[in-house]
């Protein structure tokens, strides 16, 4: 589904991406683990076509299309979500309208009819369900005034509405208490399926503790170090980036 | 250069919709402003003599009075004498339907879209409309005069309501009033009419759409509505106008009075031709717009998006002489390139436990310059009155300004009076999340924008505020940075 060669990329002139690669398949879960600063974010964001990253080098087949060429909307309508590390509040656009347009733009651009208000509130209230959200935050406007967790738990359910072939859940644990991470995690399991896959660029292995991922990488100054399965996430829990680091230098 | 920014390249070179010129002969007179010009036009409108008496003592006092300049806005010295005082379409015959109409002019409301043609009548909508200075047609007349409600142009009230007019003419805002009043006064060439008699609940939306078509033509409007006891009227003005190079000079003024329970809602969509990108050509509106509440416990409330002309010079303000009277102040102003907009609302209470709400959203993009400037006045007498104003600002782009100038006079310590203001960017960071779920970085301004000024559209008639929200949409393309 994703594959990314030697991708480099920079901000304000600093490399921060110094040669990743990376294969992700349908129904597989990647985490990426790594300490600040090592650009795990940055991969997220060069993923979904933040304007202020600019990639320098390499390449990103999305299904076997140039991602990076692709327009930010046109990678979403394609099927590429990106959870946000920090939500951004619009204030006066309400929650419901906003994901209406959302998720009709993707069906027009794949040429399925648009959903009219009716039909879509029906599928709403289903998804609202699956990630256990109050109704009351549609009515509001989106993520204003949401509490850090409501914002994170207000970008899985568009997730769930949306449904994107390509999850990339940018520190979604981060700022959660144990209660709604586990409301967090449950949904986004829900969400899993052969189809579709899901990055986990997490700090912490507690995340996967609940959604237990099928690959794990280790992501140290702009490059991925290490890869292993679920046990490296622990391995790591124990250890400590910096030891990992240490073996990697050791084995060249 | 950025996807945003190259969009906004892409926009900001679209031409303005509306910029067509229609060709009908006009009658109008030769340039320049003296009694007899005055006199001329009163003639041709076959006016009561009272009525050119006035016109002439306007006229008087207008050559005491300095143009004034305390505004926030600039622009170069404008020469009276270089104005055209009337214009009227030269094929004037009594209409009864469309049809007698001179097919160019039919030809140019349909362009506008002007809900003028038969069918437009089931929308509900009656329709005066202002062709340059002389009304055409008006429909929906009979089914209002059942109910005893007038609604025509001020040139039809002078000959059939004479004495009405006379009664509340200038009651609001008097020939002296200020100086783009005054003018308007000595020279208003036509308007509407509207008077809701006792008890009367006007069944359907009037609503007038002004065109300034004929080359420099200062267009001189006179609007005067009244609410009688117990009455309710809601009124809908919506303009546009074609490219010009020179600029024109547009002073209007309305009247609004609201006797004892009384309701008058003033609704306007304003979209005059704001210049090129460069500022050249724009419509200067210069407009004097005021209620009374005159009556206990009436309401006047107005509604205002503005997105066109070069210069916006309007405070619809109310005065809140009854007792329990109420007054509202919704405004969307957006300007784009280089348009300037010095707009707000005056409240001054009066009587008890009057009431006034002010919501002001200025939204300003290009290198445009956005001013609120409003007074809320609480007179010795006004016993527990209340005042909530909330002023937002807008900002697209890092080359336009935001201004607030509010002015708070209180003078009754019972009196409560709230003032809020925010000032706010679209920022870089909102249009990527959009985009990120899909919208495209058009969609998400328009989204943004709208969801800034619902609490404003909330106010508008269901089909006016459709067509506001496509002419904040038009006036966003090329504003987005």
């Amino acid at each position: 589904m994703l594959e990314i060669k030697d991708l480099h990329a920079s901000v304000e002139e600093k490399e921060i991406l110094k040669g990743i690669d990376l294969k992700v398949n349908a129904g597989e879960v990647h985490a990426i683990m790594g300490p600040n600063g090592s650009g795990k974010s940055t991969l997220a964001n060069v993923l979904a076509g933040r304007p202020e990253y600019r990639v320098t080098g390499g390449e990103a087949l999305y299904e076997g299309k140039d991602l990076l060429a692709m327009a930010p909307e046109t990678r979403a309508r394609e099927g590429v979500f990106l959870a946000f590390q920090y939500p951004v509040e619009l204030p006066g656009v309400n929650n419901t309208t906003f994901l209406r347009t959302a998720l009709n733009e993707g069906r027009k651009y794949r040429g399925q009819p648009e959903l009219s208000a009716g039909a879509f509130l029906a599928l709403l209230k289903k998804k609202m369900q699956l990630v256990e959200m109050a109704d009351t935050l549609l009515s509001r406007a989106v993520n204003e005034g949401f509490s850090g967790g409501e914002k994170k738990r207000n970008e899985i359910l568009q997730m769930a509405v949306l449904e994107p072939r390509l999850a990339i859940l940018d520190e979604t644990d981060s700022g959660l208490d144990i209660d709604a991470l586990r409301i967090v995690a449950n949904s986004v399991n829900k969400l899993r399926s052969k189809e579709n896959a899901i990055i986990l660029v997490t700090h912490y292995q507690r995340l996967l503790n609940y959604i237990v991922p099928d690959f794990v990488h280790v992501l140290y100054n702009g490059k991925i170090v290490k890869s292993g399965g679920k046990e490296l996430a622990l391995e790591l829990e124990e250890k400590g980036y910096d030891s990992v680091r240490q073996e990697e230098i050791a084995a060249k | 250069m950025s996807n945003s920014e190259l969009t906004v390249e892409k926009l900001a070179n679209e031409e303005y919709k509306y910029g067509f010129v229609t060709d009908i002969e006009t009658d109008k007179l030769p340039k320049g402003l003296n009694e007899d010009v005055i006199k001329l036009i009163s003639e041709k409108k076959n006016e009561p003599g009272w009525m050119t008496d006035w016109r002439l003592k306007a006229y008087r006092h207008w050559l005491t009075m300095k143009e004034p300049h305390w505004s926030n806005v600039k622009y170069g010295p404008i020469d009276y004498q270089d104005i055209i005082y009337y214009a009227a379409p030269k094929k004037k015959p009594k209409l009864s339907s469309l049809n007698e109409a001179d097919p160019q002019l039919v030809k140019a409301f349909e362009k506008l879209g002007i809900p003028l043609e038969e069918q437009k009548r089931l929308a509900g909508v009656a329709v005066d409309a202002v062709f340059d200075s002389v009304s055409v047609a008006t429909t929906f007349k009979e089914k209002l005069n059942d109910l005893g409600i007038i609604f025509c142009s001020m040139s039809e009230a002078l000959q059939k309501y004479p004495e009405l007019v006379r009664k509340y003419l200038g009651t609001v805002v008097p020939y002296t009033d200020n100086f783009f009043a005054s003018l308007n006064s000595a020279v208003f060439s036509d308007g509407s009419f509207a008077f809701v008699p006792k008890g009367v609940r006007c069944p359907m939306e009037l609503s007038t759409y002004f065109r300034i078509n004929a080359s420099e033509t200062g267009q001189f409007e006179r609007t005067l509505i009244v609410a009688e006891e117990g009455a309710y009227v809601s009124y809908l003005e919506g303009c546009t106008a074609p490219i010009r190079d020179t600029n024109q000079l547009h002073a209007a003024v309305v009247e609004l009075v609201a006797l004892d329970n009384a309701e008058i809602k003033y609704s306007t969509v304003q979209n005059w031709y704001p210049g090129d990108k460069d500022g050249k050509g724009g419509i200067y509106n210069f407009v004097t717009k005021r209620g009374a509440c005159r009556g206990v416990s009436s309401k006047i409330s107005w509604t205002q998006v503005e997105t066109g002309s070069a210069i916006t010079w309007k405070y619809p303000s109310c005065i809140l002489q009854g007792d329990n009277s109420v007054g509202e102040f919704y405004s969307v102003a957006m300007t784009n390139n280089m348009q300037q907009a010095d707009t707000g609302t005056k409240m001054i209470h009066i009587g008890k436990n009057t009431r006034s709400t002010i919501i002001s959203k200025g939204i300003s993009a290009g290198r445009s310059n956005n001013s609120y400037r409003g007074q809320v006045r609480i007179t010795s007498k006004a016993e527990n009155a209340r005042n909530y104003s909330q002023c937002d600002s807008l900002l697209i782009g890092d080359k336009c300004g935001a201004h607030t100038f509010p002015y708070l006079e209180t003078n009754n310590p019972t009196a409560q009076v709230e003032h809020e203001a925010t000032t706010s960017k679209i920022g870089a960071d909102q249009i990527f999340y959009l985009n990120q779920r899909g919208i495209s970085t058009e969609d998400a301004v328009r989204l943004i924008v709208n969801g800034y000024c619902k609490e404003v559209f909330r106010q508008l008639p269901m089909e006016f505020a459709v067509e506001a929200t496509r002419l904040l949409s038009m006036s966003l393309e090329g504003s987005v940075g």
